[in-house]
């Protein structure tokens, strides 16, 4: 540059041409720059919500099912309605509705008395008969019952029956709503945790259904599961890995192995209905073979991890095994294994908290059955946590709802232990090595 | 009883194992060089012992229910199922079962008590045959393992020779599942494609998946044509794809160039928890949430909104698919060179330029690759789809009509169906083979892009 600066060095005056142009252009760049940065955040940000909105609406919506609504009362056991010879055939329905119909005797209708009786769990009876027949002497003297509202009840006390709705859009009517009201100014509602969730099977009434059939289906499903697919998967990885030669036929199993993980899970389901039970005669709805579709998709999963896991064991542990004398099998079982356990695991685990949430393959064997008790083998009919919310969430009773969201909750919070297992377990190894 | 094989078995196996490692010992106390050590014999033997008799085990349980069926079938009298189709045939041998375990319904014939009996007594000569079979060869095993202890019996080699053949069978039961697939698939594929003529099921536009319950019903002939439900999984890929696709890379874009590390190390692994929720979660949180959401705000601009919209279903599938593709974005960004970064730099672009017009082209390969691995697991997903969607198929592209799937027609189809003598429910295998085979086209498509391109880098 010949001329003299005049003193004046503003942006754009001085310099050649390009740094001119490149001057003018830098606004917008660090604008454009601005934008790309507030795109990212903004879709971040998005997934961030609708993560916090999908928790939330299922806690807002499933915390409610985690309490019941109880109600004690003293009742007399009449034994003109229950005789010791019929147990456990009685009318225990009857001596219920008399003890309601003792603190109404404002209620004289037929029709208006089997309402009030209504208040009451359809199966209260069946807790207060369990009662009677196990200790007889409890006929013609008054007990104490505890036993859960019925549906509607449950929701008003809850708050889900609004009572300014209009009485005509109302589930409860006015007359209803009093009973409930006076009982209740008795000190006879409670609303204790509701361990019937965890201890009851499923049921119709959703004040009586619980998730212990689908716990105890899911844990028949996910051990089977875990025993057929963890020694295969590990077994078959160690091969692929350590000891396959490279040829066609390893070829072949591994583009087989990683198409197999990303077959969509409902081809698991036919393949299982096909083949387990059309072709093998297997039971349906059995968790026995839920557990065995379950293993075959979570294979690869298991494979794909073990083999990462092997690969970050050094190569100078394997030199140094096979430099004092042990042979190959030697090595990696007793020397490269072991290493690689932490890895192993951490993908074994989630790999089986993938089989837990893993629903399709298990509708198409029918474990989304109704059934009433908890299984007591793998082979006795069954559904699992994921079916059970299927078919809560399926339901038209309103009750159902909260107990949809909160079978969610505990499958969630089942998910989440076992990951936290898992990052425990990665993190151990990265101090390790 | 079959619990009493299992555990003769293990004890064999440990007597097996003791017995042989014992005598090595027994060998080296002697002052002989033993080739392998004793605990190799006592593998040898248990090894020798578990294999062969857990194989026959296997086979056993597995074939004994059929071979039974078919023999108690075989032995009715005749003309019992004369007049019966597969499914009366299924029925009666329900019936049998259920009266050998004791539950009666009705009155059956007195045939049926007979084949009841008959079944019975078969279970258990079955199971008598299986323990006594196991105890001989278990025995017979023992004795011919022991009778290899010697000082130069080459015991290590066996044993790595029968643990290398059971890693090998390991490796090749992913074979076999595929095979099991495709068989039960094409099987299958091939009644239904006998009862309903291929041209039909593939480009028909009709699909009213009904059998006529009386064979004089008129007007329930029903329609196999797959095009509307293959058109509804379309719509509900793309509405979820739009979803998606966008969300994942802007947000990949941001953790891989622009968070701070810190940022990124919360953020990676929050959005990775929207990929480990289970799908069922998301089925019902697109019944319980964003429907009515959509259904609302629908309302209130006056449009109308079928109550299971495709784009409650979509929308909530991509949001699971989010995470999907933005770890693959940010792998594939990743694995582009530092040196094209530092190059674009130096030359004085910004970040976002060197981003956009460097990186993002570089790494499009594997960006691609994993969007078609999220189309294709679009494509196969059930639970939200079979909570969400509908079930009537549609010739629509409307997102705000309620459009079906074919993974929602194949769980619709097959629930509470056993007989598979319909086309009704083999139309399900039929499009579950269509599934398998698009799935796989775009996942082999994908893997091999995403592997050709980072061939080119390494």
């Amino acid at each position: 540059m010949t001329d003299v600066p005049n003193g004046d060095l503003g942006p754009g005056s001085g310099g050649n041409k390009t740094s001119r142009i490149v001057r003018a252009g830098l606004a917008r760049r660090h604008r454009s720059e601005l934008i790309l940065k507030a795109a990212g955040l903004a879709a971040i940000l998005f997934a961030f919500s609708m993560l916090l909105i999908l928790v939330g609406s299922l806690v807002g919506s499933g915390y409610k099912a985690f309490t019941q609504t109880h109600i004690e009362l003293e009742v007399y056991v009449d034994p003109d309605e229950i005789e010791v010879d019929k147990l456990p055939r009685g009318g225990f329905d009857d001596v219920l509705e008399a003890a309601l119909l003792a603190r109404f005797p404002s209620v004289t209708e037929r029709a208006e008395q089997r309402e009030l009786g209504r208040i009451f769990s359809n199966g209260a009876q069946f807790t207060l008969r369990d009662r009677v027949v196990a200790d007889p002497g409890l006929i013609g003297q008054t007990v104490t019952v505890r036993a859960p509202l019925s549906d509607p009840y449950d929701q008003l006390n809850k708050g889900l029956i609004e009572r300014e709705t209009a009485e005509v859009n109302r589930r409860l009517d006015d007359r209803q709503i009093a009973w409930f009201d006076a009982l209740d100014e008795e000190g006879l509602i409670t609303t204790p945790f509701n361990w019937a969730l965890f201890t009851n099977a499923d049921s119709r009434f959703p004040e009586l259904a619980g998730l212990k059939g689908a716990l105890v289906g899911s844990f028949w499903a996910l051990l089977t599961c875990f025993i057929i697919s963890v020694p295969l998967g590990i077994g078959a990885a160690i091969y692929l890995e350590e000891f396959a030669p490279r040829n066609r036929l390893s070829d072949l199993i591994e583009v087989n192995i990683n198409n197999l993980a990303a077959v969509p899970s409902v081809v698991f389901g036919l393949l299982a209905l096909a083949v387990f039970i059309g072709w093998f005669g297997m039971p349906r709805s059995a968790p026995f073979v839920g557990g065995l579709t379950l293993a075959l998709m979570t294979m690869p999963t298991i494979i794909i991890a073990t083999r990462a896991a092997l690969k970050a064991v050094p190569p100078s542990i394997r030199e140094a095994a096979l430099g004092v004398g042990a042979s190959e099998q030697q090595v990696v079982f007793q020397h490269v294994l072991p290493l690689a356990m932490p890895g192993i695991l951490t993908g074994t685990i989630i790999g089986l908290a993938q089989a837990l949430g893993e629903t399709a393959p298990l509708l198409l064997i029918g474990m989304n059955a109704f059934i009433t008790s908890a299984p007591s083998s793998p082979f006795d009919s069954a559904t699992a946590l994921p079916t059970q919310i299927f078919i809560w969430a399926d339901s038209p009773e309103r009750g159902f709802v909260s107990r949809t969201s909160a079978a969610i909750l505990v499958l969630l919070g089942f998910l989440i232990t076992m990951n936290a297992i898992a990052i425990f377990l990665r993190h151990r190894f990265q101090r390790r090595t | 009883m079959t619990l009493a094989a299992f555990a003769i078995l293990l004890a064999a196996t440990l007597i097996g194992y003791f017995l042989n490692r014992q005598a090595a010992a027994q060998i080296w106390k002697g002052g002989e060089r033993l080739h392998s050590l004793s605990g190799f014999h006592g593998l040898f033997s248990a090894l020798v012992v578990l294999v062969p008799v857990l194989v026959l085990m296997l086979f056993w349980l597995v074939l004994q229910g059929p071979v039974i069926d078919r023999l108690v079938m075989g032995a009715l009298p005749d003309g019992s199922l004369d007049g019966l189709d597969s499914g009366g045939i299924q029925l009666v041998l329900a019936e049998i079962k259920s009266l050998a375990r004791g539950l009666v319904f009705g009155t059956p014939e007195p045939w049926k008590y007979d084949a009841a009996e008959r079944l019975v007594r078969l279970q258990n000569n079955s199971t008598i045959a299986l323990v006594i079979l196991v105890s001989v060869l278990a025995l017979a095993l023992i004795a011919f393992a022991r009778s290899k202890v010697r000082a130069n019996f080459r015991a290590r080699q066996g044993v790595e020779r029968i643990v290398s053949g059971l890693m090998i069978f390991c490796s090749v039961v992913a074979i076999f599942t595929t095979v099991g697939i495709v068989a039960a698939l094409i099987f299958e594929t091939m009644k239904f494609l006998s009862m309903v003529p291929l041209t039909e099921f593939l480009f028909g536009t009709n699909w009213e998946p009904q059998i006529p319950i009386r064979d004089d019903q008129i007007a329930a002939a029903g329609a196999f044509g797959w095009v509307p439900v293959m058109l509804g999984t379309l719509v509900i890929t793309v509405i979820a794809m739009t979803v998606a696709v966008p969300v994942g890379l802007f947000s990949a874009i941001y953790l891989n160039e622009f968070a701070a590390p810190k940022f990124r190390a919360v953020a990676k692994p929050i959005l990775e928890i929207l990929a480990g929720v289970p799908t069922v979660v998301y089925g019902f949180f697109a019944i319980l949430t964003v429907a009515p959401a959509i259904r609302a705000f629908g309302e209130s601009l006056g449009l109308p909104i079928a109550p299971n919209t495709a784009l409650a279903a979509g929308g909530v599938m991509g949001i699971m698919l989010i995470p999907f593709i933005s770890s693959f974005a940010d792998d594939a960004l990743s694995a582009v060179p530092q040196a094209m970064r530092d190059g674009a730099l130096g030359l004085g672009s910004t970040r976002s330029e060197m981003m956009l017009k460097v990186l993002f082209p570089a790494a499009i390969p594997g960006i691609v690759g994993g969007i078609l691995l999220a189309v294709s697991r679009a494509i196969g997903e059930t639970m939200i789809v079979v909570m969400a969607a509908g079930l009537i198929a549609k010739m629509t592209i409307n997102p705000l009509d309620s459009v079906t799937t074919v993974t929602v027609q194949i769980v619709t189809l097959l629930i509470g169906d056993t007989s598979f003598d319909n086309p009704k429910t083999l139309a399900a295998f039929a499009l579950g083979m269509m599934l398998f085979i698009v799935t796989l086209i775009i996942n082999i498509f994908a893997l091999r892009i995403v592997r050709k391109y980072r061939e080119a880098y390494d």
